[in-house]
């Protein structure tokens, strides 16, 4: 054993491989370390630059980048301990939305993370030619927000959300196309040491898109994310900045209190439901939010369900006396209890229940409504979506057929809110806040069990509620859409079944 | 290699055997016993026993102040709980189970790892780190990168950057941490035979030396026996209860 008995050695200072005593020599094309070959310099940025690299064994069959900090003479501590940051969390990350990790080096030798590269421009190349289409503001916004509630999923809010962080995974055939993103140097992750805690003295992150609880120096609530994002779709809507850029805490700590030019205004075809998304988003107190990324990607790909409150019309920022009250309250407030992402994600799920609504026996409708209200009752902050599914054919549709379907569609649409009804009332629904808790939707597909299963992975559904066919002899004949929905859909499935009377 | 931290044993035979399984299950090659192998619980000698053997195998041990006070006699200082178990430890444990915990040091060191029960600036004194300001004194008074010590029953990470900023981490179970060498850290376990924060399940920690990655673990273990055989012993019945409601 090897062991030395009595005191340590008292006051002798930590030594780490500082930067400053060990300088780094400049990187080279055709240098390489640990096995990577540095290739082409793509990017030298204020934090750090970018390396085309490749692994010499050949072992990983990706396009690959090198991100090598730039030191400053070990003085700059934000981009030392933000590649700590990003070192410490990328390996705990995974998906679709996040550059892939492979490897990373540390700063006794020579520091980098090397990872999937990702191609193509960030965001940030798209700005510049805002406001942009409507449609494609909608799709960018969509992407974005379910890429966050993705990464909030994973316990990770990411702090620094703008165009530069964002990029996009490429287009084949109109499928992928996902938002990815990058730079975890400001993130915070719930299972892990934050090493940015007490770090600074400022508040962190980019000013034109940190929330106003991140001036305040919260650093855990998820919700921060929506309201960078929400700076981001006014922007690429209107073309400009909803706070402007300011350079000084005080400038920051005005979102607190004074709302933003309403987008309309600036632009005549911004749709009132969207302009009824962005001011939410950026409203200040993150309560007042969309409460997920998964709540503000259904607002946006389901328009005609956004419940449209007096921001939608909203013509001009709020008058003085207003502001001026709210000045006053910004001024003491201390921000609101602490959630972080795990949380906050656990107590706003969105329900989905599929109800066949023309199909299905009474009982099994009322069991099935039921179930829903008790779900609803425990967990104040869940949305539901009801769901019915038209089944049509695989073949296209004769004119006559097609008036017939939109009937058909309509007549849907009727029997799931009256379906409903009795569930809206117990919820006490709507007032302002309850508003667009409840949500409608037909769909129209050939296979009832696709439909579902596609829809809910698409609206980042937490927990799909069904029934089961009651009568064996249609079971046996059709198969069963929630046996289907239960081996392949993403998330947890429900299955509710009326009692039935005993054999 | 993979090391595993174990700490605040107290004489906790079915708390250390569900770790020390669950660690070998990990793939555990190395061990560090943090101190305070006995007191409270009812199964000293075997306890003593378990980890003299590992030690004999090259696991590292330091001394705790219940071991201190099972060889010497009760300390002034200690709660009155802890004085009645130290006497009748005392009569429980052999003279070369005695000999043993006299002969354990303060403090050992491997590599840039510091081993100790309390703290690293007055290890003899056993004073807690219970604050950032603590843990900062401790990290300060040593010039290894990590320090592993027990004495405070609740897991905690704390950590202090070149730039003499600190953080305190409240670790979740079973997640990995990799810890930059750009900064200090002190890493404590958790009580394994007396958890404190309304968690019943026994506390360690498993250390990978290569990749420098720290996980926390809990281990659910069947601590009403435990508690039975503190009452069945005589000892006081608060003993007991605290291994069924971790409190």
């Amino acid at each position: 054993m090897a062991a030395e008995s009595g005191n340590t050695d008292a006051g002798v200072p930590f030594e780490v491989a500082a930067p400053a005593t060990h300088p780094l020599r400049p990187l080279q094309a055709g240098q390489v370390i640990d096995g990577f070959r540095l290739e082409r310099h793509l990017h030298q940025g204020g934090m750090a630059q970018l390396w085309q690299v490749v692994a010499e064994d050949g072992s990983i069959d990706l396009p690959l980048i090198m991100k090598v900090p730039r030191i400053l003479g070990g003085e700059d501590p934000a981009s030392i301990v933000g590649f700590e940051v990003e070192q410490m969390i990328m390996p705990s990350l995974s998906g679709v939305h996040v550059p892939r990790f492979i490897a990373k080096g540390d700063f006794t030798r020579q520091p980098y993370i090397v990872m999937e590269r990702i191609a193509g421009d960030s965001l940030r190349a798209r700005l510049d030619a805002a406001p942009l289409p409507i449609a494609e503001v909608v799709s960018i916004g969509t992407r974005v927000a379910t890429a966050l509630h993705d990464l909030h999923r994973q316990h990770l809010v990411h702090l620094d959300v703008k165009p530069s962080n964002i990029m996009f995974r490429p287009l084949v055939d109109g499928a992928g196309g996902d938002a990815v993103l990058v730079d975890f140097g400001l993130s915070r992750h719930d299972h892990l040491p934050d090493l940015l805690d007490e770090e600074f003295e400022l508040p962190m992150g980019t000013a034109p898109y940190m929330s106003p609880e991140q001036v305040q120096f919260v650093r855990n609530d998820p919700r921060s994310d929506l309201f960078a994002l929400g700076v981001m779709l006014y922007h690429l809507t209107t073309g400009e900045r909803p706070f402007g850029s300011p350079d000084s805490v005080r400038g920051l700590r005005e979102r607190l209190y004074r709302d933003p030019v309403p987008p309309r205004t600036l632009r005549i075809d911004c749709p009132p439901w969207l302009q009824e998304i962005i001011l939410q988003a950026l409203e200040p107190l993150p309560d007042k939010r969309q409460q997920t990324g998964a709540q503000l990607a259904f607002e946006l790909q389901n328009p005609d369900q956004v419940p449209l409150t007096e921001r939608a019309t909203r013509r001009s920022r709020s008058g003085t006396m207003k502001v001026i009250g709210r000045w006053f309250s910004a001024m003491g407030a201390e921000p609101t209890a602490r959630v972080d992402a795990t949380n906050q994600l656990a107590r706003s799920p969105i329900l989905l229940v599929a109800v066949d609504v023309a199909n299905a026996e009474r009982e099994l409708l009322d069991t099935l409504r039921l179930t829903v209200e008790r779900l609803l009752q425990t967990e104040p902050g869940a949305r539901l979506a009801c769901l019915a599914v038209m089944k049509i054919n695989r073949i296209g549709m004769d004119e006559l057929m097609e008036r017939d379907g939109s009937s058909k569609h309509v007549n849907l649409l009727v029997q799931l809110k009256h379906w409903a009804r009795p569930l809206v009332q117990s919820l006490k629904l709507p007032t302002d806040a309850q508003a667009g808790r409840v949500t409608f939707h037909v769909l129209e597909a050939p296979d009832t069990a696709t439909a579902i299963i596609d829809y809910a992975r698409k609206n980042q559904i937490d927990h799909i509620v069904m029934g089961a066919r009651s009568s064996g002899v249609l079971r046996r004949y059709l198969g069963s859409v929630s046996t289907q929905v239960v081996s392949q859909a993403d998330c947890s499935v429900t299955v509710v079944r009326a009692a039935a009377p005993q054999r | 290699m993979k090391l595993a931290l174990v700490t605040d044993l107290h004489a906790n035979r079915e708390a250390v055997e569900a770790v020390l399984a669950h660690a070998e299950a990990q793939g555990a090659e190395q061990h560090a016993f943090l101190g305070d192998f006995v007191g409270y619980g009812a199964d000293p000698g075997w306890v003593v026993d378990c980890v003299r053997e590992h030690v004999s195998r090259g696991a590292f041990a330091v001394k705790g102040n219940h071991d201190a006070a099972a060889v010497m006699g009760p300390q002034p200082t200690m709660v009155s709980d802890a004085r009645e178990v130290v006497a009748w430890t005392h009569e429980q444990l052999k003279p070369d189970q005695l000999d043993f915990l006299a002969s354990l040091p303060l403090t050992v060191i491997d590599d840039t790892r510091l081993f100790v029960h309390a703290n690293a600036f007055a290890p003899p004194e056993w004073a807690y780190i219970h604050a950032r300001s603590d843990a900062v004194q401790s990290m300060q008074a040593t010039a290894c990168r990590i320090t592993f010590c027990g004495h405070v029953h609740e897991p905690r990470l704390y950590h202090l950057a070149t730039t003499g900023k600190v953080g305190e981490f409240a670790p979740v179970p079973d997640v990995v941490i990799p810890l930059s060498p750009q900064r200090q850290w002190l890493v404590i376990p958790g009580s394994t035979g007396q958890p404190r924060d309304n968690n019943p399940a026994a506390c360690y920690a498993m250390f990978d030396t290569q990749s420098a990655e720290l996980t926390f673990h809990r281990i659910p273990y069947d601590h009403d026996t435990a508690a039975a055989k503190v009452r069945a012993a005589g000892l006081p019945e608060r003993l007991a209860q605290r291994l069924q409601d971790g409190g």
